[in-house]
């Protein structure tokens, strides 16, 4: 690298840095956050997780109930997440470069891709709420909804990125359509698909809480309800609980993509 | 009568610039065809012409007695089947394995759901074990593709251009991306295709030497038209010049 590229490489860095703290300041100011508030309203609550957010013997006997709920909730997130997937291979194949049909279907792919992931998944809880009302099934299709969205835009980078070759290859061969799909698109992109897959059933555990407290079930719920009554206690339980499970789900994620790739 | 007539063949991406303008040649059963040209000159669009991987403007393509440029799906698969083709890049699938990706070249000859299946005979497993063998990588069959080197990979892709039982077949800068021994390596596997199997090969190259060393006739492209079409000793200094320009030559043939 040149000397007057370090140089320039220097003055932008300034530049940004200049920047991000004007804008900091600025947003700072327009909401009346205080920085020195901020930090001096640390000790305090740091103070007050470690004396209530205890785990005690006595809440230990709630143990059995949240983890009944705590697997309740992960199940349905990974069944909002496979389900979700497989509509999602179907929408990336359609809207994806390499593999679409036709320019109206891709469109139109692309298009609920788009919607669904640009609305956040709360929303689309507060939104399903209004038409399914708090049960369980509103949960799942927040989730579903919002994982069709993100899959679908992930599969269709794989596809284009691991077989516009292949596919290339393969149509000049005479095969077709689903010869080219079947045996060259979906076996080269399926680890970085399932890779993805197991990306979004993390977040699926993570989003699920917070759309549980929304939909009346799952652990969020629990969490919701322990928390309304100050038991505090409980509380810290469920959310050791939902830390270790998300832990777990992430280790054994990590071991199958290292198996498969 | 020629295996391949082409005759005023032009091709536009945008309707605007002609990438190839009025091309007529044609080409016979058995014989070794190299079209050289700067990079380009039109050379990879001429070859996807020819089997239809890209649309015709206008002009004719005649390739065993049919017309290609009005070809519809099935026809147009018919004659896939017919036309083999080698890329620059090999177009394998990396992830399967060497085997599964020869009998790729199967596929124009199934069904739908045969494909979808792999059903494949024993004579086709048996025709391709044959081809591994000869190209000199039998014994790399059930490895994954993305563990060869580029040299074994371009093999394969050789390997499944055959199995199609093809009666041209159609190269596209096929050592491009290879060091000089895999690229000898692969010229001559090339030439035998010819001379001991007698299938008629179209090759694109942008190496002057290689051209000259191994085809019987060469057509020289330049800006989409064909400013050369003679036999390999016809090709003097002074046409390789025409069809590069004269002072891009030296940094080309490099
Ligand atoms: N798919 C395409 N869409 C638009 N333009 C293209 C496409 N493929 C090639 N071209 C253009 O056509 C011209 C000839 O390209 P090509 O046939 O690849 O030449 P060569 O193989 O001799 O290098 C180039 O100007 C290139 O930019
Ligand atoms: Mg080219």
């Amino acid at each position: 690298m040149s000397e007057k590229v370090m140089q320039k490489r220097k003055w932008q860095t300034t530049i940004a840095l200049v920047i991000i703290i004007a804008i900091t300041y600025l947003s700072a100011a327009i909401t009346n956050f205080n920085f020195i508030d901020g930090l001096a309203a640390f000790p305090t609550a740091i103070g007050w997780m470690f004396s209530h957010l205890l785990i005690t013997q006595e809440s230990l006997e709630k143990l059995p109930a949240i983890l009944g709920k705590l697997n309740e909730t992960i199940f349905m997130s990974i069944a909002a997440t496979t389900t979700a997937a497989v509509v999602s291979i179907f929408l990336s194949l359609m809207g994806s470069k390499t593999t679409s049909v036709n320019g109206f279907l891709s469109m139109f792919a692309r298009l609920i891709a788009s919607v669904s992931r640009n609305i956040p998944v709360v929303a689309w809880a507060l939104i399903l709420l209004l038409s399914f009302g708090q049960n369980s099934i509103t949960g799942y299709l927040a989730l579903f909804v919002g994982t069709v969205g993100f899959l679908t835009r992930a599969f269709m980078e794989s596809i284009d990125e691991a077989s516009h070759s292949a596919v290339e290859a393969l149509t000049a061969t005479g095969a077709t359509y689903f010869h080219i799909v079947n045996k060259a698109v979906l076996p080269q992109s399926l680890p970085q698909m399932i890779s993805w897959i197991l990306f979004m059933i993390e977040t699926n555990i993570r989003s699920a809480t917070l759309v549980g407290i929304l939909t009346g079930t799952g652990i969020g719920y629990t969490f919701d309800m322990y928390y309304k009554s100050m038991n505090y206690n409980v509380v810290a339980l469920i959310t050791f609980s939902i830390v270790i499970a998300v832990i777990i789900i992430e280790l054994i994620s990590n071991y199958i993509r290292k198996v498969m790739m | 009568m020629a295996l391949l007539q082409i005759a005023g063949l032009s091709k536009s991406y945008d309707n605007e610039t002609k990438v190839l303008k009025d091309i007529s040649f044609n080409v016979k059963a058995g014989e070794f065809v190299s079209i050289i040209g700067p990079s380009g000159a039109g050379k990879s669009t001429l070859l996807r012409c020819i089997n239809r991987m890209v649309s015709i403007s206008s002009g004719e393509v005649i390739f065993d007695n049919a017309q290609v440029t009005s070809m519809k799906k099935r026809a147009l698969r018919q004659l896939r089947t017919n036309i083999g083709m080698v890329f620059q890049h090999y177009n394998l699938v990396p992830r399967l394995t060497v085997i599964e990706n020869v009998l790729h070249g199967r596929f124009g000859y199934k069904s739908t759901l045969q494909g979808v299946l792999g059903r494949f005979t024993e004579a086709e497993k048996e025709q391709a074990f044959y081809l591994l063998r000869k190209l000199g990588i039998v014994e790399h069959a059930y490895k994954r593709c993305d563990q060869l080197s580029g040299g074994q990979q371009q093999r394969v892709g050789i390997a499944r251009a055959l199995i199609q039982d093809p009666k041209l077949v159609l190269c596209d800068e096929p050592i491009a991306s290879l060091d000089p021994n895999s690229s000898k390596i692969i010229m001559d596997h090339l030439k035998s295709i010819t001379s001991e199997l007698g299938i008629t090969c179209l090759v694109n190259l942008h190496q002057v030497e290689v051209a000259q060393q191994y085809s019987d006739r060469i057509i020289g492209l330049n800006h989409g038209e064909v400013v050369f079409d003679g036999l390999n000793y016809q090709l003097t200094e002074d046409k390789i010049n025409r069809i590069y320009g004269t002072q891009v030559r030296e940094l080309i043939t490099v």
